[in-house]
């Protein structure tokens, strides 16, 4: 008899760890706002309580299914706990809904809708708190936090960051870095994925949308954008575009519309990246020397190595990340003609990434002392500026981005998941660049969910040890591991957040387990249906590093490292 | 000095109570933390130095030649009476104390063993020189108590003497680890810590685990208002717990133990150090224990002050260093506990009791006690009792018994309105229930609980919605804020109550605070959450009328409520001397010199200036 009873269905239990698994199988959609299968178990917001047979009251989260169970999940009493709960989550919080970040995408708003709260008996007479505006990546607004604990869970199991936590106590409860810190002060990386699995606004990205307005206003400024390879399959998901479909030409059409001037593939960038780090990677093995090789596309690795595991540093690829590549270049692009014309370049990265919004700000990512990046705007903030102005992006005509930095190889796409830069940088190693190397490429292991891959390749006759990560917390079990001379490796690539860019701090949030699939599938679908495959062949980049290019790399491609 | 054999221990036993008969005259000064706050640490001083110079020495007083001891003990329980000063052989029991005193005493009974009767206990004109023959002791069994104030809490010779480690030394020679958990089950010996909880059922469960690495830990972070019994074992007693803690961790197999104590206990922290050097020097702590191969070692962690430390996983969190706050189960503390390992977590009391049933056998201490919960229980009796303090008392004996009896009835002989059993935990019971058996049971079925032992007492002068409204402001300040029930149930049904004592409640503010109550017991996270509303729901249950009355006719007939008094002045007794008119704050009270003064309701704040001023008793208040 191994099943439970719910509302008179049996129900198989089937290795599930928790009632509410087995509730949410049959396809009730059970409130919650603390459970996330990702994360231990917290048991705080009570929303997922049932009621048994005997009239016994518990939460599904934290209750093994145990054969013979009959449990309730709509009696009249667990509806009107749940509603009281709610009631009371209202009561202490700020209900300006019209004019909050999150309102639509607020699961506080949603349940209460729900559940049918129509009224709140209590006064709200909480003391309004200070905003956190000290990191350039996000807003912590504790005046709209329901400390479910979501994000201090995700900061401190999913990225071994903990640079926030619970303060205080009872109703005056706050999540905050410690000794009332900024989180400027913290060892915080600004991945935002505590803004990802915010249930309301007390977490949220730190908007530029009204300084690109400003931008774009003004006639003296060219507005040029790079749209990064994880947006495209993300940005259709507020537009009645199926998940995963790449959007790409769409999104070109849109910005266009709003008024940006040039609009360009960061995945261009991606292909340089491939070109220096593969060369790093061939030096580096040649001299032995400083391996294994660090990738250095993610801001927030690059941040969480230098604070937490400085010995590493070093180690780090000196290239800049395909952002950090592609603004220099652009303005050396424009430069003539910002002469000629009397204007100046504004360069507004895409992306699907809150520490982006850091790393422009790095001295690294600095030429002639000139900031290269002017603007990060994450997929939120781009799907909130194509709604503000009306566009009805599903019926958009599809368009290309602007020559010459539209050609991009394949490679150059993937870096959007986790596993991609290694892959794009296999195929440029690869001796011949046919189909057949293409397949065995992507069977390497480098592919798919897992948070440690590892692979090998054979490089001349030297074997060539590579292990893919993502999460921090999985990295930094993986450089404790290298530390103690349990494994080694040559080259390592590092993505701070689960699954890479596509799942990144400033994409979409509450992205279910489907979503997660047909983003993968997507940026891979998006690689197969492109012209050019290996990052080496595309054109543009060749002709561009016999000319234009030539001298250059070193100032433009790579991060002035104090060695 | 190291005991290495059992056989040391025993001569160890018997060179102690030699030491301790040499003492023909022990004088026992209670240094609980009560009657050290009444001075007696002065009083102690003064009669060692008095007796300094007969210490040791033969000296002719009375039929015999006596050494005399002088030595600061552990709680004696009649707090009410404190400081207490016990002398033997004589058991004499000096209540209330002063320095000035000390002369009379040593002059009197120490030199010539004569009582000095105006500091011995009274009641209806009769005097009761023996301890034990005062009712508030009569009427107790003392077993996890019988040492506190009976032996010098600092050492362990003391200790020792009367017994002490024989339960360890039979467990250590005699028994299994299965035997000793087989034992505590049949002894049905429950949690003393509230829940009541099968000791023996615990250590079982522990001990079945397949993981090796097991901890014992004693939760010493007695909270609830007015309970202080906890305190008073690790004051007066240390020992006893301890002995208790080793013998579990030789059950299930623990090599480390924990001893979690509040810090607002020094006294307490600073016994149980020294209590545990001692057991460490004499080799019956640390590595060997008495050469048996058993090794056990103790730590003491100080708790930072908050109430909800007091459940086991916020506890065992609060050891690690994490934040203290509970979490979900399971897993439950007996399979992955502190620092998840498999963990035996129970309270003092509880430990003090396994040394008495290790050594008197299960089947004695069956005989005590009721058949569902066999044992006595300590109480800290307080509130508005004529004697309050600590005391043991067998399970199952009513509340009138102990409130009547050994607490000597009301204090100024008013009438009995409730008790409050549990503290913020519990619920009230009232006159009906007072011939009710105490015992774990019993008590569930009344709505109540026994709590760990604090028992307040109030006459009919006290507000039960003023009641409602303290536990619920405790309750509520000690939230630890991580489930929603909890953390903002609390706080509104504490404002709900906060308008209803300030006058500004109304009938449907009873719906909602039963409404309140319900959410909250049924869905809040741990224990104490789950129990936070039970006082407001218990009060609400047996005094529905008083809060009706507060809401409907705005009035509270004890005037607790401050809001709703109203003070008047009684126009016979008032001279007209404008001295309450001169003392408002608020310009509240209208009159002329030698005339009948006035108070004007509506502007009046009810802050009582002029009742404390008037100097003829003319003002009143009204409820």
């Amino acid at each position: 008899m191994n099943y439970i009873t719910i509302d008179s269905k049996r129900v198989p239990i089937e290795g599930e760890k928790n009632v509410l698994s087995l509730i949410r199988k049959i396809g009730i959609d059970l409130p919650t706002f603390c459970y996330h299968s990702e994360l231990s178990i917290y048991g705080a917001c009570r929303m997922c309580v049932v009621e048994d047979e005997r009239g016994n009251i518990f939460a599904s989260c934290s209750e093994q299914p145990r054969p013979g169970m009959v449990i309730y999940t709509n009696t009249k009493r667990v509806q009107a706990y749940r509603k009281m709960i709610i009631e009371l989550l209202l009561s202490s919080h700020c209900r300006d809904c019209t004019t909050c970040q999150k309102n639509g995408s607020c699961s506080l708003q949603d349940l209460a809708f729900r559940v049918g709260v129509h009224a709140v008996r209590f006064l709200n007479n909480k003391k309004q708190l200070p905003l956190d505006m000290s990191s350039p990546s996000i807003v912590r607004d504790p005046n709209k936090c329901i400390l479910c604990g979501d994000c201090v869970r995700t900061c401190d199991e999913i990225q071994a960051v903990g640079a926030i936590d619970f303060a205080y106590r009872g109703s005056e409860t706050q999540v905050m870095p410690a000794f009332n810190k900024t989180l400027a002060e913290t060892d915080c990386v600004g991945c935002g994925q505590c803004a990802v699995v915010c249930p309301t606004a007390a977490i949220s990205v730190r908007t530029n949308v009204t300084q690109v307005w400003n931008a774009i206003d003004d006639p003296n400024v060219r507005v040029v954008a790079q749209i990064a390879p994880a947006v495209r399959i993300a940005v259709g998901d507020s537009f009645n575009i199926a998940k995963g479909e790449n959007s790409f030409g769409k999104l070109v059409a849109a910005l266009r519309f709003m008024g940006f001037d040039s609009i360009y593939d960061t995945s261009f960038a991606a292909d340089l990246t491939v070109m220096e780090e593969s060369k790093e990677l061939a030096e580096r093995l040649e001299k032995n020397e400083k391996l294994p090789l660090f990738t250095s596309c993610c801001p927030g690795w690059v941040k969480f190595c230098e604070s937490r595991y400085p010995e590493f540093a070093n180690n780090i690829s000196t290239c800049r990340s395909p952002q950090g590549m592609f603004s220099p270049l652009l303005k050396e692009y424009f430069k003539e003609k910002d002469t000629e014309e009397g204007k100046k370049t504004i360069v507004v990265s895409i992306m699907p990434c809150t520490a982006k919004k850091g790393e422009i700000l790095r001295s690294d990512n600095y030429t002639d002392g000139q900031q290269d990046t002017d603007y990060v705007l994450t997929t939120q903030e781009i799907i909130r500026m194509i709604k503000q102005v009306g566009i009805r992006f599903d019926q958009l005509e599809e368009e290309a981005a602007d020559m010459p930095f539209a050609v991009a190889s394949g490679g150059g796409k993937i870096f959007g998941t986790t596993g991609g830069v290694t892959e794009a940088v296999l195929r440029r190693l690869a001796t011949d660049k046919n189909y057949k190397n293409l397949e065995e490429i992507s069977y390497i292991g480098v592919r798919g969910e897992d948070t440690l891959k590892e692979a090998s390749v054979m490089l001349g006759d030297r074997e060539v040890k590579i292990a893919v990560v993502h999460g921090l917390a999985a990295t930094a079990k993986l450089l404790d591991r290298i530390k103690a001379n349990e494994v080694s490796y040559d080259f390592v690539e590092v993505m701070a957040c689960r699954r890479g860019c596509i799942m990144g701090g400033g994409q979409p949030p509450f992205a279910g387990a489907r979503t997660r699939k047909s983003r993968m599938e997507g940026i891979y679908k998006v690689d197969t249906s492109s012209n050019i495959r290996y990052p080496d062949e595309n054109p543009v980049l060749i002709q561009m590093y016999d000319t234009m290019l030539k001298g250059k790399e070193h100032k433009l491609f790579h991060r002035n490292m104090q060695h | 000095m190291i005991l290495n054999t059992r056989e040391d221990l025993r001569l160890y036993r018997t060179q102690s109570q030699n030491k301790m008969k040499k003492e023909d005259c022990r004088i026992l000064i209670c240094a609980g933390t009560g009657c050290l706050a009444g001075g007696s640490a002065k009083i102690y001083e003064s009669l060692k130095k008095m007796s300094a110079d007969i210490e040791g020495v033969s000296l002719e007083f009375g039929p015999e030649a006596a050494h005399v001891g002088v030595h600061q003990s552990g709680c004696h329980g009649f707090c009410e009476m404190g400081p207490l000063v016990r002398i033997e052989p004589w058991n004499y029991l000096y209540i209330k104390v002063k320095e000035e005193d000390c002369e009379e005493i040593f002059q009197k009974t120490i030199l010539k063993g004569e009582p000095v009767e105006r500091l011995m206990y009274q009641q209806e004109g009769k005097v009761y020189p023996q301890q034990e023959t005062i009712p508030f002791y009569a009427k107790q069994t003392r077993l996890v108590l019988k040492n506190c104030g009976h032996i010098n809490a600092e050492d362990i010779e003391e200790y020792i003497a009367c017994g002490g480690y024989e339960a360890l030394e039979k467990v250590l020679f005699e028994m299994s680890g299965a035997d000793v958990i087989e034992e505590i089950l049949k002894s049905n010996l429950r949690g003393r810590g509230g829940g009541g909880f099968q000791t023996g059922y615990k250590w079982k469960q522990v001990a079945r685990q397949p993981e090796q690495i097991r901890y014992i830990v004693c939760n010493g972070d007695e909270g609830d208002p007015g309970a202080f019994m906890d305190r008073s074992v690790m004051e007066g007693d240390p020992h006893k717990m301890l002995e208790g803690m080793v013998i579990a961790g030789y059950a299930v197999g623990a090599q480390e133990g924990y001893i979690y104590v509040r810090a607002e206990y020094p006294l307490a922290i600073k016994r149980l150090k020294i209590a545990i050097k001692q057991a460490e020097e004499a080799g019956l702590l640390g590595d060997n224990i008495l050469g048996s191969g058993y090794s056990f070692r103790l730590h003491i962690n100080r708790g930072a002050g908050a109430f909800v430390c007091g459940e086991g996983s916020a506890l065992t969190a609060s050891i690690e260093g994490e934040r203290g706050m509970p979490r979900t189960k399971p897993p439950r503390t007996v399979e992955q506990g502190l620092f998840a390992k498999p963990t035996v977590l129970n309270n003092v009391e509880t430990y003090a009791n396994v040394p008495l049933i290790i050594k008197n056998g299960a089947d004695w201490y069956l005989t005590i006690g009721t058949q569902g919960s066999p044992g006595t229980k300590a109480f800290a009796l307080t509130g508005s009792v004529k004697n309050t303090g600590l005391i043991e008392v067998p399970m199952g004996t009513s509340l009138r018994e102990i409130v009547f009896e050994i607490g000597g009835g009301i204090k100024n002989d008013a009438d009995f309105k409730a008790v409050q059993i549990g503290g913020p935990s519990g619920g009230c019971l009232v006159t009906k229930d007072l011939d009710v058996n105490l015992d774990f049971d019993s008590l569930k079925k009344l709505g109540a609980m026994i709590g760990s032992g604090g028992l307040v007492v109030m006459d009919e002068g006290t507000c039960m919605v003023e009641v409602a409204r303290f536990f619920m402001n405790f309750t509520q300040n000690e939230s630890c804020g991580k489930c929603v029930p909890c953390r903002e149930g609390t706080k509104r049904m504490l404002e709900v109550l906060e308008r209803i004592v300030a006058g500004n409640g109304s009938l449907e503010d009873l719906s909602l605070l039963e409404e309140l109550g319900d959410v909250i017991s049924a869905t809040a996270l741990c224990g104490l959450g789950k129990s936070a509303a039970l006082p407001v729901l218990s009060t609400l249950k047996n005094f529905h009328e008083e809060y009706v009355e507060h809401v409907e006719e705005k009035k509270c007939k004890t005037a607790n409520c401050q809001a709703m008094r109203t003070y008047i002045i009684n126009p016979d007794m008032c001279k007209g001397c404008s001295k309450c008119a001169r003392n408002c704050p608020v310009n509240a009270i209208n009159g002329q010199i030698k005339e009948v003064y006035t108070i004007d309701s509506i502007k009046c704040i009810k802050c009582g200036a002029c009742l404390d001023n008037c100097p003829f008793n003319a003002i009143y208040i009204a409820g």
